[in-house]
């Protein structure tokens, strides 16, 4: 079934844990959005992209519904993987099956019908953007490191899958370069929602979404308002990248480190 | 009365998918519940403690645990009838990729691990074909082309069939399975209640614990040295 492109993502309210209401009417989400759902363990997070995923109707334990485009979304969205114009990837998300990356990936263009002949090739380039470790085509599947596998998921889901929306569930775990991924989603038109516990993910972010008690608590928009903080952790956050090197490197971190 | 009969191999998932169904029509309808099993089971412990529910268990020992699913299963109908339930649910061993234990006037799932492999569909295919759905459980774990490739296998061995897509723990994507529950007919006639297959079942003396050589000594299907064919002995 052919479908409209996805101008608009709603969530429509649902309750917290005690059945009071959340407090806001209906946050929608556009292409080129990036929203990070922030707060304490156990406090709705993973529900609250859950419900996105399976495009509740009213139907799931907090009471939400989503929309696409204003309009309940069809069937197909939500039973077909293929059809679906959501990629969730999780910590635990991997292929299991003893592939090369060169089959793994074959495997899904053929599964989507793509006849492009090197879209292969460019996911791979793509993958490689947003890890240290570069991957080839022979390697092995279930070889590849925790980092280079969500590199690798992202890619595919960027240009394989081609899904408008991307939901990443504490991608900063996984040492890949969050700051490439954010930028490359945004730069496709991707609609992505983070779950994550990382400062600087979520002050990437254009929306703050924070939770509580299994209810949305308010939503964040800073406007550039955390400009200067955004600075001050990026620069921390280099910083830290490059300690990291240094002792993946082999390296002894004798004497005062510095702060940059 | 519904019948519904959740076959599966072992660790797919199917008595997650169970205490979904029975979170979904609690409150509203009566459930009841038989586990079948070979060696030890604790679902129905769990289930009655955790849905208040009638629920049973049968250890089908030597035999074919699908064999012993069908020669109980009236019995189980009048059961669930004594307890006034509304829905009874059966759950399989699941230890045999073949068996097919689905009957008419019944709903008839499937339920598959995502992480068994891609090919793994075709494996059971006896168990997908004569399903009327089949619930893929643990799809969070694993990548989308494994889930879109996972799929085209289902439907390679059963075009028709309904799919649902689930994380069974959390429940996520279940609405289309509690419809399917929701739509099933009631039981009209039990006595005209039939396989819908015939399931390969090994159920020969020898299966159930014989140990004693020659055909003199068995019953069922038996073969002599001199004979073409398989001959049937009763006893």
């Amino acid at each position: 079934m052919e479908t409209e492109p996805i101008q608009c993502i709603t969530i429509l309210a649902g309750h917290d844990r005690n059945g009071v209401a959340e407090p806001f009417e209906r946050i929608d989400i556009n292409p080129g959005d990036t929203i990070s759902i922030v707060g304490p363990t156990g406090s709705g997070k993973t529900a609250f992209i859950n419900d996105i995923e399976v495009f509740a109707c009213g139907d799931t334990i907090t009471g939400r519904t989503i929309l696409v485009n204003n309009m309940m979304p069809p069937e197909s969205f939500v039973r077909d993987p293929s059809k679906k114009p959501i990629a969730m990837i999780t910590q635990n998300t991997k292929c299991l099956s003893d592939l090369t990356v060169r089959e793994f990936l074959v495997m899904h263009v053929r599964a989507r019908g793509i006849t492009k002949s090197d879209i292969c090739a460019k996911t791979l380039a793509l993958a490689n953007e947003f890890t240290g470790e570069k991957m080839h085509l022979d390697m092995r599947m279930t070889g590849l490191s925790g980092g280079q596998t969500r590199s690798l998921m992202v890619a595919d889901a960027v240009l394989i899958s081609n899904a408008p929306v991307i939901l990443l569930d504490e991608v900063e775990n996984a040492g890949i370069f969050k700051d490439r991924v954010i930028s490359c989603l945004k730069s496709h038109g991707k609609a992505v929602i983070f779950v994550t516990h990382d400062p600087l993910v979520s002050l990437l972010s254009d929306r703050r979404i924070v939770m509580s008690n299994g209810s949305v608590e308010r939503v964040l928009t800073p406007n550039g308002n955390e400009r200067e903080a955004l600075t001050a952790i990026s620069r921390i956050d280099a910083f830290m990248g490059r300690l990291r090197e240094k002792i993946r490197a082999g390296e002894l971190l004798t004497g005062p480190v510095g702060s940059e | 009365m519904r019948l519904l009969i959740v076959a599966g191999p072992p660790s797919a998932g199917k008595t997650a998918v169970v205490r979904q169904i029975l979170r979904s029509v609690a409150g509203s309808r009566k459930a009841a519940y038989l586990k079948i099993d070979v060696v030890r089971a604790f679902e129905d412990e769990e289930l009655r403690a955790e849905f208040s529910i009638p629920a049973k268990k049968i250890y089908s020992g030597d035999l074919c645990p699908d064999h012993m699913g069908i020669m109980i299963l009236t019995d189980t109908l009048v059961w669930a009838e004594q307890e006034k339930a509304d829905i009874l649910i059966i759950e399989s061993a699941g230890l045999c990729l073949r068996c097919t234990p689905y009957t008419t006037q019944s709903l008839g799932i499937v339920v598959l691990s995502s992480v068994s492999g891609t090919n793994a569909p075709l494996k059971m295919a006896p168990m997908i074909a004569l399903a009327d759905i089949a619930v893929v459980t643990k799809t969070d774990l694993v990548s989308q082309a494994e889930k879109e490739v996972f799929r085209e296998k289902i439907r390679t061995v059963s075009p028709g069939i309904d799919i649902v897509e689930t994380n069974a723990i959390q429940g996520t994507g279940m609405r289309y399975l509690m419809q399917a529950v929701a739509s099933t007919p009631e039981i009209t006639d039990a006595k005209t209640i039939r396989l819908r297959g015939i399931p390969p079942l090994g159920v020969c003396t020898v299966c159930a614990g014989k140990q004693e050589i020659g055909w003199q000594n068995h019953c069922g299907v038996v073969r002599k040295l001199e004979s073409t064919e398989a001959i049937f002995r009763g006893d």
